[in-house]
C-alpha cells in the first residue's frame, strides 16, 4: 500500500514536469512568433510607455485575445502566448485536484480546489 | 529610440538579469522592474505587468528540473499556496489603487530588505518538536541526501502561513516572485530543510504570480510589446544560467549583484518620494 502511494506521487511529479515544460515551450514559441511579426510591422514606430493608458479591451479578455490572434494580429499572438504562460500553473493546479482525488486524499482535494477557485476568479471575474 | 531598438535593449537587459538571477539563486525578478522603470523610463505599472509574466516563465521553467529531483514538498506547497494566491489577489488589487510613487517606495524597501543575509537552519531541526497541525496536514516528509532519505518534521504552521500571505501580497503588488520571503517562511519559520524550501518556494511562485497576472491582464497592465522582449530575455538568461558550472566566482558576482540591488533600492525610494515614478 505504502509503495503504491509512493509510486503515484512519483508519477504525479513526472506529469507535472511534463505539463510545465509543454506550457512554457509553447508559450515562448507563440510569444517569439508574434514578436518577430510585431517588430517587422512596428519596429520603426516610437513607443509610448512613459504614460500609462492601459491596454485596449481586445487585449484584456480571453475572447478578444483569441479573436485577434486568429486574425494574425501580432500583439494578439504575443498576448495569447502570455495567456498560455499564465494558464500553465493553473493547469498544474487542475491536475493536482485530479491526482489528489485519485489518491482519495479528501483534505488536499479541498485545499487544491480553494487555490483553483481563487485563480479562476482572478482570471475570469476580476474586472 | 524606436520599438525595435527598445526591444533589443530590454531583451539584452532581461537576459542578463535572468542569467545573474539564476546563478546567484536570487531570481531575476527583483531587478526587472527597476530596469524597465528607471532604465527605460517606462510607467511602473507596465513594468510590473511585464516582470510578473517573466517570473511565471522562469518559475515554471526551473520547476521542471526541481520537481523531478524529489526535493519539493507538493502537499505543503499546495496548502501554503492558499495563502499566497489570496495575498497575490490582494496585492494586485492594491496595485490598481495605490499611487505609483508609493509602489516605488515599497519596492525600494523590499530591495533593501532582500540584502539582509539570513542563516539557514539546516542542522539540528530533525529533533525539534513538530507542530501537530503539520502532522495532520501531512507536511512531514523526507528528502534525498547522499546518505539516503532524510526525514524532517515541520513546526509553526500558522506563522508560516501568515508569512506566505505577505509574500503573495508583495508579489502581486510589485510584480516579483518574492522567493526570498517564501524561503524565509519555510526555512526559518517552519523548519523545512533549505533545499526543500527553495525548490518548493520556486514551485509556488508560478501559481502565486498566475493569480495576480489574471488581474493585471483584465486591467490592461500587460502590454504584449513590452512583455515580449522581457519574458524571452529572462527565460533565455535563466536557461543559460542553469547550464553554467557554479564556481567560486559566484561569490564575486553575488557581491556585485548586492551592490546593484542597493543602488536600485535607494533610487526607487528617492524617485518615489520625489514623485518621479
Amino acid at each position: 500500500m505504502q509503495r503504491r502511494v509512493a509510486l503515484t506521487d512519483e508519477k504525479m511529479e513526472w506529469v507535472i514536469s511534463l505539463l510545465l515544460r509543454v506550457g512554457v515551450v509553447s508559450a515562448a514559441a507563440l510569444v517569439l512568433a508574434g514578436g518577430i511579426l510585431y517588430l517587422y510591422q512596428n519596429g520603426n514606430l516610437f513607443p509610448h510607455y512613459q504614460t500609462f493608458q492601459g491596454e485596449p479591451s481586445y487585449l484584456r479578455s480571453l475572447g478578444g485575445i483569441l479573436g485577434s490572434a486568429a486574425s494574425l494580429d501580432s500583439r494578439g499572438i504575443i498576448q495569447l502566448g502570455l495567456v498560455l504562460l499564465v494558464l500553465t500553473p493553473v493547469a498544474r493546479v487542475v491536475f493536482s485536484v485530479a491526482a489528489f482525488a485519485i489518491q482519495r486524499d479528501r483534505l488536499y482535494v479541498c485545499v487544491t480546489l480553494i487555490v483553483l477557485i481563487v485563480l479562476l476568479y482572478d482570471l475570469l471575474w476580476s474586472y | 529610440m524606436n520599438i525595435a531598438e527598445l526591444s533589443g535593449f530590454i531583451f539584452a537587459g532581461a537576459c542578463l538579469a535572468g542569467f545573474v538571477g539564476s546563478i546567484t539563486g536570487l531570481g531575476g525578478g527583483v531587478v526587472l522592474v527597476p530596469l524597465l522603470a528607471l532604465g527605460f523610463g517606462i510607467d511602473i505599472r507596465y513594468a510590473i505587468g511585464a516582470s510578473l509574466v517573466s517570473v511565471i516563465a522562469t518559475s515554471s521553467g526551473a520547476a521542471v528540473a526541481y520537481v523531478r529531483e524529489g526535493y519539493s514538498n507538493i502537499r505543503a506547497g499546495m496548502f501554503l499556496e492558499v495563502a499566497t494566491v489570496l495575498g497575490g489577489t490582494l496585492g494586485a488589487f492594491l496595485t490598481t489603487r495605490v499611487s505609483t510613487g508609493k509602489i516605488a517606495i515599497v519596492f525600494g524597501f523590499v530591495l533593501l530588505f532582500s540584502l539582509i543575509p539570513f542563516r539557514t537552519s539546516d542542522s539540528a531541526q530533525t529533533d525539534a518538536p513538530g507542530d501537530p497541525l503539520a502532522r495532520r496536514l501531512r507536511f512531514n516528509s523526507s528528502y534525498p541526501t547522499a546518505a539516503g532519505p532524510q526525514e524532517y518534521t515541520v513546526r509553526r504552521v500558522p506563522l508560516g502561513f501568515t508569512l506566505m500571505g505577505i509574500a503573495g501580497t508583495l508579489s502581486g503588488l510589485l510584480g516579483i516572485g518574492s522567493g526570498a520571503v517564501k524561503v524565509l517562511a519555510m526555512d526559518r519559520a517552519m523548519g523545512f530543510p533549505f533545499k526543500v524550501s527553495t525548490t518548493t518556494s520556486n514551485f509556488m511562485i508560478g501559481v502565486t504570480a498566475a493569480a495576480s497576472a489574471g488581474i493585471y491582464l483584465n486591467r490592461g497592465y500587460i502590454d504584449p510589446g513590452l512583455a515580449m522582449p522581457t519574458m524571452l530575455g529572462v527565460l533565455l538568461g535563466a536557461l543559460l544560467g542553469t547550464r553554467v558550472l557554479v564556481g567560486a566566482r559566484t561569490r564575486v558576482l553575488r557581491w556585485i549583484f548586492d551592490l546593484v540591488i542597493l543602488a536600485l533600492g535607494l533610487e526607487m525610494i528617492y524617485n518615489g518620494f520625489m514623485g518621479k515614478l
